[in-house]
């Protein structure tokens, strides 16, 4: 794989004493899409900014296409795209002019053709001479797409690209994402939605105060953290396990009531051992009246993680 | 020190359709204002004075009105233009864009300055229907009104970076440039004015604006055009400078 990216010890001190980036260390590959993943206030926005220009460093290196993004800025940045969380655009101007100049604004000679491709793409063709703010919230945002993909870059940051945007519309934008990155384009985005992460995602980041806690595949994260709960609802309670189960990280729960697993790693290991344990059950005459079963998500990994972390700080 | 031609054009262009968005407020304005001062000073009241200098009162104060409307107009347009996307968070884009200062400053300061070329044009045209004028040293006049509109519009542009809130924004326009024009020799010679006020004039920076660009109309001033010119060359440079510290250290544009 070839690192595009590569962020060391870069942090961010505010005036304030406030430390919106913390010795943040991160490698993003070419052609990868990273969801990098924290609560509010973690400090992915911040990493967005410093990268693309719009947050000064204290201290740390970024280097971009092999560019340090110090010294020669103007060709790292040139190929970089970024779109904001926000929905910041000159809302009186046509959104083809409003793309026509994103791209001039990078120092590319006009495209019609290319124009005409991007806001194809976004499904803006027909709103070509539209004024933006007579445009829905969704148009907007895929107008900001349009811009930031204007000049072809390379990489391209999405800062909550689905922020406020209905689930249809969420959906549409996860497709064209796809598409970017079968363009070659590389993405890095952040979301609240970590769904939206578990769809799309390659790699995950998740960044607290600061600090990166974690970075890795996805398939990886939920095979290492990954978990299956199953919950049988017995048809008579019973006083203790019986020593056929013995072997399963199973307990007897809700007053004997309910036999609870929990295990596996994310791959499919737990719903296999939900399976030995039902036929464990029914070779020991054990009726049951229910299974209720629940792989672990993104979602339930990330609150692990953060809640660990809050509780290993407060200790 | 690379430079991108692209990069400022569209920057200059964009900033020149906003103002031609709203091009029918933009060229009124000045052509009525400047219409109703004529009415006033130099019809109603201009008619009850001596010429001064040989020049005719009504002649003599339009240096005065084009330089009043010329430092308003350029540092309000220059101010607003970069003011708008920092608060709209429009910002972003140029941030994030391989732009740099001379780029930023061809695009945002030279769109400011032609839009206040366009203005003195028009309010030259509109005089004209007024009072019979000619300018003594045409050429040089152009020059200094460019040289002004480009002061003036990097001045602007350091007020839309330094405003946190409209307020901000108008207040030096306002409350600064404006009196300080109509007291810096707009509608009268310091020599006119009594003592010690003719002395205390001359710390008005504007008075040598006005007088720098009355020479090239009329060949007199109550200052040496030397020193107009070499104070208007010094504000530029200083705003340069400033401007420059602005783009290294990132004050107000980069958090």
């Amino acid at each position: 794989m070839t690192a595009i990216l590569e962020i060391s010890g870069l942090t961010k001190r505010y005036a304030s004493g406030l430390v919106a980036l913390d010795d943040v260390d991160l490698t993003i590959n070419r052609g990868e899409i990273f969801a990098l993943l924290g609560p509010n206030g973690a400090g992915k926005t911040t990493l967005i900014g410093a990268v693309c220009g719009l947050v000064r460093p204290t201290a740390g290196t970024m280097r971009a296409f092999g560019h340090d993004m110090a010294t020669d800025w103007r060709k790292a940045r040139a190929r970089i795209g970024l779109v904001p969380q926000e929905l910041a655009t000159d809302m009186f101007e046509p959104v083809e002019r409003a793309v026509a100049y994103s791209r001039g604004l990078f120092g590319l000679p006009p495209d019609g053709a290319h124009i005409e491709q991007v806001l194809r793409s976004l499904s803006l063709w027909e709103k070509r001479k539209d004024r933006i703010m007579t445009l829905s919230g969704g148009m907007k945002r895929r107008v900001l797409i349009a811009k930031a993909l204007a000049h072809e870059p390379d990489l391209l940051f999405l800062d909550e690209p689905t922020a406020g945007v209905d689930v249809e519309l969420r959906r549409d934008m996860w497709r064209l994402i796809g598409q970017m990155r079968e363009r070659g384009v590389t993405i890095i985005l952040t979301t609240h939605y970590i769904e939206e992460a578990e769809e799309m995602a390659d790699r995950v980041g998740i960044i607290r105060k600061g600090r990166i806690l974690m970075v890795d595949d996805k398939a990886a994260m939920m095979k290492r953290l990954g978990r299956t709960e199953a919950v049988i609802t017995l048809a008579q309670p019973l006083a203790e396990l019986p020593a056929a189960l013995a072997a399963l990280t199973v307990s007897l729960e809700n007053g004997g009531t309910s036999i609870c697993y929990r295990g596996g790693d994310g791959t499919g290991k737990g719903k296999a051992e939900v399976a030995e344990l039902t036929k464990a059950l029914v070779r020991a005459g054990i009726d049951y009246t229910g299974i209720d079963i629940h792989d672990s998500t993104l979602e339930d990994i990330f609150v692990d993680l953060v809640e660990q972390r809050e509780a290993e700080n407060a200790a | 020190m690379s430079f991108n031609a692209r990069s400022a054009w569209s920057i200059y262009k964009r900033e020149l359709m906003r103002f031609l968005r709203t091009a029918f407020q933009s060229v009124l304005s000045p052509v009525l204002t400047t219409s109703l001062y004529f009415i006033v000073f130099g019809a109603a009241i201009g008619g009850r004075m001596p010429d001064l200098g040989g020049v005719n009162y009504a002649a003599f104060i339009i240096p005065g009105l084009l330089m009043l409307t010329l430092l308003g107009e350029t540092t309000s347009n220059s101010s607003f233009g970069i003011y708008m996307p920092r608060f709209t968070g429009t910002i972003y884009e140029l941030l994030s864009a391989p732009v740099g200062v001379a780029e930023t400053l061809v695009g945002f300061v030279g769109a400011a300055a032609t839009k206040s070329l366009i203005l003195a044009a028009i309010i030259l045209t509109t005089a004209m229907l007024f009072v019979d004028y000619t300018i003594a040293h045409p050429f040089l006049a152009l020059l200094y009104i460019m040289l002004v509109a480009s002061a003036f519009s990097l001045f602007g542009f350091i007020l839309g970076i330094w405003a946190d809130n409209f307020e901000k924004l108008g207040i030096i326009p306002m409350l600064i440039l404006t009196p300080l024009t109509f007291l810096g020799g707009t509608f009268y010679s310091i020599d006119m004015l009594p003592s010690p006020w003719d002395k205390i004039a001359l710390a008005n920076p504007i008075v040598y604006l006005v007088n720098g660009l009355r020479w090239t109309f009329y060949g007199q001033s109550d200052v040496s055009i030397g020193v107009s010119l070499g104070l208007t060359l010094g504000f530029l440079a200083i705003c340069v400078a400033i401007i420059a510290y602005i783009f290294r250290t990132g004050w107000r544009l980069r958090a």
